[in-house]
């Protein structure tokens, strides 16, 4: 694990290197299970990599290597249980992540391990019954400590957050991982408003922009674009990057905050770094293999994949 | 009858003097849900969310995920229909302390079917870890916010504004699981809630000469729906049961009697007094409620199928109408 204040010279070296083994990762899972959420590695891979690396200053781990299993929901007499240990302990100063693309469960758990916060057992347990390393990842998965499964929600709740921590005078940003499908959502430009009104600076959004849906490609389900001057238009601050550039990621959030909110605009390619993807457009959201020759040939891919 | 008005705008006031914890959020209806004098006390606990209602549940979660008490203040329509999803996932399922506070339940605003709370009780009582309650005077605002911030998790409130009666006295509080005894009977059963105990109450003294027995529960706790008091109401009616409830019968305070009494195993006769599965429109409380058989009037119809008798109560015999203007000055807009 490496945050900003223990990361060498060569931290891109080591974004890549995470990136690399969390869609080596994910792959493998892909291909043992034949079936997965594939192309969203390809496209978050330096993404989360570089905030894990890089741009969070979050605490070690304090959740067990292999995650718990399932303690139940909340109800009266029982508290909730969230994930967020593995992002380290709360704290004033530390920052905190909000996942709100929680379809891209998988490659967070990829993440977890490469950055030494999860051991590689806990992926076993993924879509497993009782257990807390589900598919569509909730508060109690490993990473989160939020529900947004119904997408949209969770940059809102991020801002209740980030009002609270205000209050208290604590000092840690919010990050927020996004998906592009969610700014199709009224909640989502209720959420930036209000943070614009509120001038909630701590929060940094990133948006995976991959222009791609469950439906297939975003521009022939709902186009979102031009989606910069939309959101600058609401008042954010706002940049958009190579999403596979970790050095262009983390620019942006090292600006100092101005009091608005930072949104990156992540523009990412949903078959990068595996090319047999590109065969399968523009249904991306979820790779099931054909059959056994397609599977076959995304594993000779993986072992030609570099470590 | 005494009426007061601005009950919770003044006693928010005073009651979050000493609770720095508290905050309220508002949804662009600050003086029509009676936040206005606490924005006014303490501007620094008060956040405005603009008419976005899906951002501001949400948000409500993100706060009290943090230890800070949101108390969401706006109409109950945009409460639950036009943020359930958020309710839900944001709120419910994490079992976090929003406090939600939903205004102009059913008759009570000329509004129209857009501003009429008829099946929020109904949904809200669906969603688990939700506690839900609804109040009928002004001693009942009075008197909630302790009961309602002792709860662990998410609580909705049926609330009123503007003028209120006070019907029940200061020093009896509001209780959560409580229903209020009203008056002791043996053949039959009454539970009334919200703005149809004031209405029940105009029956009363023409029923008590007639010589009808009625046990009247006002009834304030629509979930957990457990209070011994009403169990023991409902299984000791010689002739059976009726509700009265400003809301449709279909999932408030008639259903939950109904599925009280199927499952204790009282087979008696249950008249659910109530809107029966229509929209409102708009119109003045004492119009709807006539049309919708809400009244006093209705509630004596049913005594009187339940007895099988004629009473021969006319609507002379009916207490007078709280004639309530519905641009009266103490409402902050006429809806």
């Amino acid at each position: 694990m490496q945050s900003a204040a223990t990361s060498t010279n060569n931290w891109t070296d080591d974004v890549h290197r995470v990136a690399r083994g969390i869609r080596r990762r994910v792959l493998d899972h892909t291909i043992r299970n034949n079936g997965g959420y594939l192309s969203q590695a390809c496209s978050s891979a330096e993404t989360l990599a570089t905030l894990y690396v890089r741009l969070m200053n979050l605490g070690p781990s304090v959740a067990p290597p292999v995650p718990p299993a399932f303690p139940g929901v909340p109800k009266a007499g029982r508290r909730a249980y969230t994930g967020a240990g593995y992002n380290g302990e709360h704290a004033p100063e530390r920052d905190r992540l909000y996942f709100s693309a929680v379809h891209y469960a998988l490659p967070l758990y990829a993440t977890l391990i490469e950055t030494g916060r999860m051991s590689e057992d806990g992926l076993r347990q993924f879509n497993q019954d009782g257990s807390t390393v589900e598919m569509i990842g909730a508060e109690h998965s490993p990473g989160l400590e939020l529900t947004g499964g119904s997408l949209g929600q969770t940059l809102s709740q991020a801002g209740g957050i980030a009002l609270a921590r205000r209050l208290r005078g604590e000092s840690g940003r919010q990050w927020v991982y996004m998906s592009d499908g969610e700014f199709q959502s009224g909640q989502t430009w209720e959420a930036v408003q209000a943070l614009v009104y509120h001038r909630l600076d701590s929060i940094v959004a990133y948006v995976d922009v991959n222009g791609q849906q469950c439906d297939g490609k975003m521009t022939d389900v709902m186009t979102i674009e031009p989606l910069q001057s939309r959101l600058e238009a609401f008042g954010a601050r706002v940049v958009s990057v190579d999403g596979h550039d970790p050095e262009q990621l983390a620019a942006p959030a090292e600006q100092a905050p101005d009091g608005r909110p930072t949104v990156v605009l992540a523009y990412t390619n949903p078959c990068q770094g595996m090319p047999l993807m590109e065969a399968r457009r523009p249904k991306l959201h979820y790779v099931r293999f054909k059959d056994e020759a397609e599977r076959t040939a995304f594993a000779d891919m993986l072992r030609g994949m570099p470590r | 009858m005494e009426i007061l008005s601005k009950v919770h705008a003044r006693n928010l006031v005073s009651w979050a003097a000493d609770k720095p914890e508290v905050v309220v959020l508002s949804a662009d209806l600050t003086s029509s849900t009676e936040i206005d004098l606490f924005r006014d006390a303490y501007p620094a606990r008060f956040f405005s969310m603009g008419m976005a209602e899906q951002n501001m549940m949400s948000f409500a979660g993100g706060l009290a995920r943090e230890g800070v008490f949101p108390f969401v203040h706006t109409f109950a329509v945009f409460i639950y229909r036009r943020a359930y999803d958020q309710i839900a996932d944001s709120i419910a399922y994490p079992n976090l302390p929003v406090r939600m506070f939903g205004f102009l339940p059913g008759v009570t605003t000329p509004g129209g079917a857009s501003h009429q709370a008829i099946e929020d009780l109904s949904v809200m009582r669906s969603l688990p870890n939700m506690t839900v309650l609804e109040v009928g005077d002004a001693t009942d605002v009075e008197t909630l916010l302790d009961p309602v911030q002792a709860v662990e998790g998410p609580v909705y409130v049926r609330m009123l504004r503007g003028e209120l009666p006070r019907l029940f006295p200061e020093d009896e509080p509001f209780r959560i699981g409580q229903a209020r005894v009203l008056t002791r009977g043996t053949d039959l059963a009454l539970l009334s809630s919200g703005i149809c105990t004031e209405e029940a109450l105009r029956a009363a003294a023409a029923l008590e000469s007639r010589g009808v027995s009625i046990q009247h529960l006002h009834v304030s706790t629509l979930k957990p729906f457990d209070d011994e008091a009403v169990a023991e109401a409902v299984s000791s009616a010689r002739k059976g049961v009726i509700t009265m409830e400003n809301h449709t019968v279909l999932g408030g305070l008639g259903t939950a009697t109904a599925e009280l009494m199927a499952g204790l195993g009282v087979g008696r006769p249950l008249i659910r007094v109530g809107i029966q599965d229509e929209f409102l429109h708009g119109a003045s409380r004492p119009h709807l409620m006539k049309e919708y058989g809400l009244d006093a009037a209705a509630l004596v119809r049913a005594v009187e199928t339940l007895l099988h008798q004629d009473l021969g109560i006319g609507e002379g015999d009916l207490a007078a109408v709280r004639l309530e203007n519905v641009h009266s000055a103490a409402k902050a807009e006429a809806l």
